[in-house]
C-alpha cells in the first residue's frame, strides 16, 4: 500500500495522468498532465513545483554535532558555515558509496541532512561514543522543490522574514510563508535557478496552495518525476541505483563504486587530520586510482536521425528519459583493433532544450576525458545498432541563473 | 506372482521408502535405464509429504505443509511441473502479540520497513542489512547442497579434490561472510539475531526458523544454522522464499511419483519391508512382512539411519563404531501438528477480517522468552503450555483444499517431546490439543466456533504413520554435530553402507531434511557411479575408497 505525502490531497486531485510511481513508500506521480513536456518546460522558462517529500531527513545536534557530520560525509563540513547547504555522498570503511543529499547547516551545532534511502542505523553507529543525537524527521517534514526561472520571483512576493534576493545558491533561510515558517534552501535537482522548502506537515497544504496561488502568473506548472528525471540528466546529477549502486544494495563488489568512480572525487576533501568513514581507502584510491569513471556522453544526433531514417521512421527516442544500461564501446589507442566494450550508459535521454541526445555513463578512464569518440549502442526498430558518441563535460546544461 | 511365489522377483535396485527422497531416488535411477521397485509401507506415498483427506472435504498436509527448499535442478530434470507441481507463493508473516498488537511483514517493501519501524527503525533499517547477508550465507552453503559431502577425517581423492574445491569456494567468500558464517555454525539463533535486532517480536519470530526440528531452545547454541537451513531454500532464483504446494505437499510426492513410474520404476503401496538380505556383506534383496522376497543388486534406504542401519539389517554385518554412532544419533522429536478443518475463515483479533495475512504465514513467536519458556516445559517432560506454532492457511491459497468459504488450517507446534515425564502421548493427545487450541484462541477469539474437526498429531503418531523415529521431522536434527560429513555417522556420509550394495537415501544423510530431494539425487548419483565401475568393486562407506 502507498502512502500519501502531506500534500496528496492537492497532488492527487491534480493527477489527470493518474501516473504513479512508488517512491520510498509513497505515492509520488510521474506527470500531471498525461506527457511530461510541459512540466518540463516549466522547469526551464517558468517554475515547477515537486513533491519531494519522500527524501529521507535526519536531524544531527549536540556540542558535536559538527564533528559528527564530518565523520560521516566526505567533504569537510568546516566549509559549510551556518545558513549553508553543501551537497556530499557519503562512504563506507571501503571507500564505496553508501547514499548521497544536502546537508544543512541550522546552526554551528545543528545539522539536517538529506537522504535517498533510510540511514538512521548508520548514521547513529557512526555518533557512537560522540555527543551528537541523530533523529529521523523524515515524517516531521513536508517538503516541495520550487525549480525554475521565475522561482525567485514567486517566493519573493511570498515568503516574509527572509531575503530571497540575497540568498546564494547552496544557501538557507528560514522565513514564513503566510503564517507557516519555512525554511528555504537554493538547492535542488534540476540545474536550474530553484529552492526547495520544508515545512511542518500541518502546513502542508497552505503552503501548496500559496504557491499555486501566487505562481499562477509565472508560469508555474506541478510536475513529476518524469520531467524531474529529464531535467536531473541535463544537469549530470547522478540518481541512486540508476547511476551508481549503494554499497548496501549491491549484491556484488563490482557493482559498487567509489565518489571518484561516480565522478564526486570533487567531493572528497583530503584527509590531514580529518578522520572520516572510508577516507583512507579513498586516499589510497587517489593514490593509484581506479580504472573506472564517470562521464557524460553526447550520442552524434544525426547519425541517430540517419538510423531511424534508414527504415523510413522518424527518430523515435525523443520523450521520457530511460534508465536501461546500454554498453557504450571504443577502439584501442591505435585505433587499428575492433571496438571493444568499455563501459555502458546508465541514465539517457533526450534533451530538449540542447536538442540533443545525452547520457550518464560508467566508463573506462582511460576514455573519460573529453573530445574522446565513442560508440553507444542503441535499438532502431528491434536491431542493435552502433551510433558514434562523444565524451562531453557535464553538466550538459548551466545555465548562469543557476548560481547567480 | 502371488505374495508366497518361491521364485523371487528380481530388480536392477529396491527403494525402501516411498516418501520423497525415495521417489526422487527411484526417478534418478529409472532414468538411467535401471529396473527400480519402490516399496512403500504405507498405503499413500509422500511419508512426512503427504495429503489426506480426513474428514470429508477437507484435504491436511498433514505434516509437512511448506514448501522452498526442493531443490531447482530435480524439478527441472525431472519435468516435475509436466507431473502436477505447482509451488504458489506464501505472502506474508504475521506475528500476533499479546497486547493485541502484531509485526506484519509481506512483500511490500516499504510498508515492511514501515511496520517494523512501529518498533524501532534501527531494526527497519538492519532488516535488509539482515536479508542481504542471509543471500549470502545462502549462496555460499548452497553450494554443498548440490555434492556429497567430502570428508576430511579420511581424505580419499575424491574427498581431497572435493575439500580443495570448497576450501576455495568458502576462502572466495568476503571475510565478513566468512565471519558469519562460522557465528552461524557455532551461535544459537536468538545470540545471532540479537547482533541485528532490538524489537523482541522480531527477534523471536526469525529466530524461530531455528528451533524447527530441534530439541533445542532459541538460545542454545547450534541453531543459528537451523535458521540457515529454513533460509537455503530459493523459488524461482528468490532466495528465502517459501511457497504452498497446490494440493498440498502429497502433491510433490505424487509429482515425483508420476515423474519415477514414466521412467518406467515400479512403485508398490502397503509393501513393508521387514529385513534386507545380506549375503556375504552385500546386499541381495529385501523381504517384506508378508513373507514375500525380492532380489536386487542395489538397495537403498530412504528411512531414517536408526531404521536403516538398526532395523532392516542385523548389526553383525555392521562396524560397531557406526552402530554406536547411529545409537547416539539424535532424533529427539519435539513437534507436532494440530490440522483444523473450518467452517469460517479464522478471524485474528489483530488483523481483522479477510487480507492477504491469511494467505501468509502466521507465527505464535511473540518473544525470545516465550519461545525459551516453551523449551523449558520440554525440557523436563512436558508439552509446552504455551507452544510455539507456525500457521498457514492453505485454503485461502488453494481454493481446492477445502469447500468453497471453508477453511483448512495447519499448526506446527512446538514443543511436544517424544518422551513425557509422566503419561503417554496416546493418554496426553487431546489435553495437548486443547493447549494449543486455548493458545491460538487468544489470538483467534471465534476460533472454537469454527472449528469442524480437529486432528492432533504427536510426535508418537509421527512415528507411527511415517517411521521416522521418535518423530524426528528430519530422520534426525539438523545441527552441527549431525551434519555434512557427520551425517548420519563419521566415515558413512557417502550414501553408501558397510555392506556392499546397501544404500542410504533419506533425510538423515546429507544436506538433511526438509522437502528438498536433494539427498535422494544424490545418492542415486552415487549408486549410477559404482554401478558403473563395476560389480566386485567394494563399495565401502566411502565410494570404494574405504
Ligand atoms: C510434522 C512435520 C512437519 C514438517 N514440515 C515441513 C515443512 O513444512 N517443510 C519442509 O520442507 N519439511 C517439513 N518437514 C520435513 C520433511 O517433511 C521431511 O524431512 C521429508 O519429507 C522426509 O522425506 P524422506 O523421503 O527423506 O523421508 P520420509 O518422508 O520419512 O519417507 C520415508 C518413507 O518410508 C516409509 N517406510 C517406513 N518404514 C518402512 C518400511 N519398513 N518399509 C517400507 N516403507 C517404509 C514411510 O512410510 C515413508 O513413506 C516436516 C516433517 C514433519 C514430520
Amino acid at each position: 500500500m502507498l502512502l500519501g505525502t502531506p500534500f496528496h490531497p492537492r497532488t492527487a486531485a491534480l493527477c489527470r495522468s493518474r501516473r504513479w510511481r512508488n517512491w520510498s513508500g509513497y505515492a509520488s506521480a510521474l506527470s500531471y498532465e498525461p506527457g511530461h513536456e510541459h512540466e518540463y518546460y516549466a522547469v526551464r522558462s517558468g517554475a515547477a513545483l515537486f513533491d519531494i517529500s519522500p527524501l529521507r531527513k535526519y536531524e544531527i545536534a549536540g556540542p558535536e554535532a559538527a564533528a559528527l557530520v564530518d565523520r560521516i560525509v566526505t567533504r569537510r563540513v568546516a566549509d559549510c558555515a551556518v545558513g549553508r547547504v553543501l551537497y556530499t555522498p557519503w562512504c563506507d570503511e571501503a571507500g564505496k558509496i553508501i547514499d548521497d543529499g544536502t546537508v544543512q547547516r541550522l546552526a554551528g551545532d545543528r545539522f539536517r541532512i538529506t537522504a535517498a534511502d533510510p540511514c538512521l542505523r548508520w548514521f547513529q553507529d557512526c555518533a557512537l561514543g560522540m555527543d551528537a543525537s541523530v533523529r529521523d524527521v523524515s515524517s516531521d517534514l513536508a517538503a516541495l522543490a520550487l525549480q525554475g526561472p521565475t522561482s525567485r520571483r514567486i517566493l519573493e512576493r511570498l515568503v516574509t522574514g527572509a531575503d530571497i534576493a540575497a540568498l546564494p545558491f547552496f544557501a538557507l533561510a528560514e522565513g514564513r510563508i503566510g503564517a507557516a515558517p519555512v525554511t528555504i534552501t537554493r538547492t535542488g535537482y534540476t540545474g536550474d535557478l530553484g529552492y526547495e522548502l520544508w515545512v511542518r506537515p500541518a502546513d502542508a497544504l497552505a503552503l501548496w496552495d500559496a504557491i499555486v496561488e501566487t505562481g499562477r502568473g509565472y508560469g508555474l506548472a506541478p510536475a513529476g518525476l518524469d520531467a524531474l528525471d529529464v531535467a536531473r540528466i541535463e544537469a549530470g546529477l547522478l540518481l541512486k541505483e540508476v547511476d551508481y549502486v549503494s554499497s548496501w544494495t549491491a549484491l556484488i563488489e563490482s557493482r559498487k563504486s567509489s565518489p571518484y568512480e561516480a565522478g564526486l572525487g570533487w567531493a572528497v576533501q583530503p584527509r590531514r587530520g580529518r578522520e572520516f568513514v572510508g577516507g583512507r581507502a579513498l586516499e589510497e584510491e587517489a593514490a593509484k586510482p581506479s580504472g573506472w569513471a564517470l562521464a557524460g556522453i553526447e550520442l552524434d544526433w544525426p547519425r541517430i536521425e540517419e538510423r531511424f531514417a534508414a527504415v523510413g521512421l522518424p527518430p523515435l527516442v525523443a520523450g521520457r528519459a530511460s534508465r536501461d544500461a546500454a554498453p557504450i564501446y571504443a577502439k584501442g589507442r591505435s585505433g587499428r583493433s575492433a571496438a571493444r566494450q568499455i563501459g555502458y550508459l546508465t541514465s539517457s535521454t533526450f534533451s530538449p532544450i540542447l536538442k540533443k541526445y545525452i547520457a550518464l555513463a560508467t566508463i573506462r578512464r582511460a576514455f573519460a576525458r573529453p573530445g574522446a569518440r565513442i560508440q553507444a549502442e542503441l535499438t532502431v526498430e528491434f536491431v542493435r545498432q552502433r551510433v558514434p558518441a562523444t565524451v562531453v563535460k557535464t553538466p550538459f546544461f548551466d545555465p548562469p541563473r543557476k548560481r547567480n | 506372482m502371488n505374495a508366497a511365489s518361491p521364485v523371487p522377483r528380481r530388480y536392477d535396485a529396491i527403494v525402501i521408502g516411498g516418501g520423497h527422497n525415495g521417489l526422487v531416488h527411484a526417478a534418478y535411477l529409472a532414468r538411467a535405464g535401471l529396473r527400480v521397485c519402490v516399496l512403500e509401507r504405507r498405503p499413500l506415498l509422500g511419508g512426512a509429504t503427504v495429503t489426506e483427506e480426513i474428514f470429508p472435504g477437507f484435504r491436511y498436509s498433514v505434516f509437512s505443509y511448506v514448501v522452498s527448499l526442493m531443490r531447482p535442478d530435480i524439478i527441472r530434470e525431472l519435468d516435475l511441473p509436466r507431473h502436477g507441481l505447482a509451488i504458489l507463493p506464501l505472502e506474508s508473516t504475521l506475528t500476533p502479540l499479546p497486547n493485541g498488537d502484531r509485526l506484519y511483514r509481506d512483500a511490500d517493501h516499504h510498508r515492511t520497513w514501515r511496520e517494523i519501524a512501529r518498533f524501532s527503525v534501527r531494526d527497519a533499517e538492519a532488516y535488509d542489512d539482515y536479508g542481504r547477508t542471509l543471500f549470502y550465507m545462502a549462496r555460499a552453503v548452497k553450494r554443498l547442497l548440490g555434492i556429497a559431502p567430502p570428508d576430511p577425517g579420511r581424505l580419499g581423492p575424491g574427498d581431497i579434490r572435493g575439500l580443495a574445491g570448497l576450501a576455495r569456494h568458502f576462502l572466495d567468500l568476503e571475510p565478513d561472510q566468512l565471519h558469519t558464517l562460522v557465528k552461524l555454525m557455532t551461535m544459537s539463533a536468538a545470540d545471532f539475531v540479537d547482533e541485528w535486532f532490538e524489537a523482541d517480536a522480531l527477534k523471536a519470530t526469525l529466530s524461530a526458523s531455528g528451533i524447527i526440528g530441534t530439541f533445542l531452545g532459541p538460545r542454545s547454541p547450534g541453531t543459528a544454522y537451523v535458521l540457515l537451513h529454513h533460509y537455503m531454500g530459493e523459488i524461482d532464483g528468490h532466495f528465502r522464499a517459501w511457497g504452498f504446494a497446490k494440493g498440498g505437499t502429497g502433491a510433490v510426492a505424487e509429482a515425483i511419483a508420476s515423474a519415477a513410474r514414466e521412467a518406467g520404476a515400479e512403485i508398490r503401496t502397503d509393501a513393508a519391508v521387514e529385513q534386507v538380505l545380506v549375503k556375504n556383506g552385500r546386499a541381495t534383496g529385501v523381504a517384506l512382512d508378508s513373507g514375500e522376497e525380492l532380489r536386487a543388486r542395489v538397495v537403498s534406504s530412504s528411512l531414517d539411519p536408526r531404521r536403516t542401519f538398526l532395523d532392516l539389517v542385523d548389526e553383525d554385518h555392521l562396524p560397531a563404531e557406526l552402530v554406536r554412532g547411529v545409537r547416539a544419533f539424535r532424533f529427539r522429536g519435539s513437534s507436532a501438528k494440530v490440522n483444523l478443518a473450518l467452517d469460517a475463515a479464522p478471524d485474528f483479533a489483530c488483523m481483522p477480517g479477510h487480507g492477504p495475512h491469511l494467505r501468509g504465514a502466521v507465527s505464535i513467536s511473540p518473544s525470545i522468552d516465550y519461545l525459551e519458556r516453551a523449551y523449558d516445559d520440554a525440557k523436563y517432560g512436558d508439552f509446552s503450555r504455551r507452544p510455539y506454532i507456525d500457521i498457514v492457511i492453505p485454503s485461502a491459497i488453494d481454493p481446492g483444499m477445502a469447500p468453497p468459504g471453508k477453511h483448512v488450517m495447519s499448526c506446527f507446534v512446538q514443543y511436544a517431546p517424544y518422551e513425557l515425564r509422566e503419561g503417554t502421548w496416546d493418554e496426553k493427545r487431546e489435553a495437548f490439543g486443547d493447549t494449543v487450541i486455548e493458545t491460538l484462541s487468544e489470538h483467534i477469539p471465534n476460533l472454537r466456533e469454527i472449528i469442524l474437526h480437529r486432528q492432533v498429531v504427536t510426535p508418537l503418531d509421527i512415528e507411527r504413520t511415517t517411521g521416522l523415529s521418535q518423530g524426528n521431522i528430519f530422520q534426525g536434527e539438523l545441527t552441527p554435530s549431525q551434519l555434512f560429513f557427520l551425517r548420519p555417522a563419521a566415515g558413512h556420509a557417502g550414501y553408501g553402507t558397510p555392506v556392499r550394495g546397501y544404500y542410504q537415501c533419506g533425510s538423515g544423510t546429507h544436506p538433511g531434511g526438509g522437502i528438498m530431494g536433494a539427498p535422494g539425487k544424490l545418492a542415486a548419483v552415487r549408486v549410477l557411479a559404482d554401478l558403473k565401475r563395476g560389480p566386485g568393486r567394494a563399495s565401502g562407506s566411502r565410494g570404494g575408497l574405504g
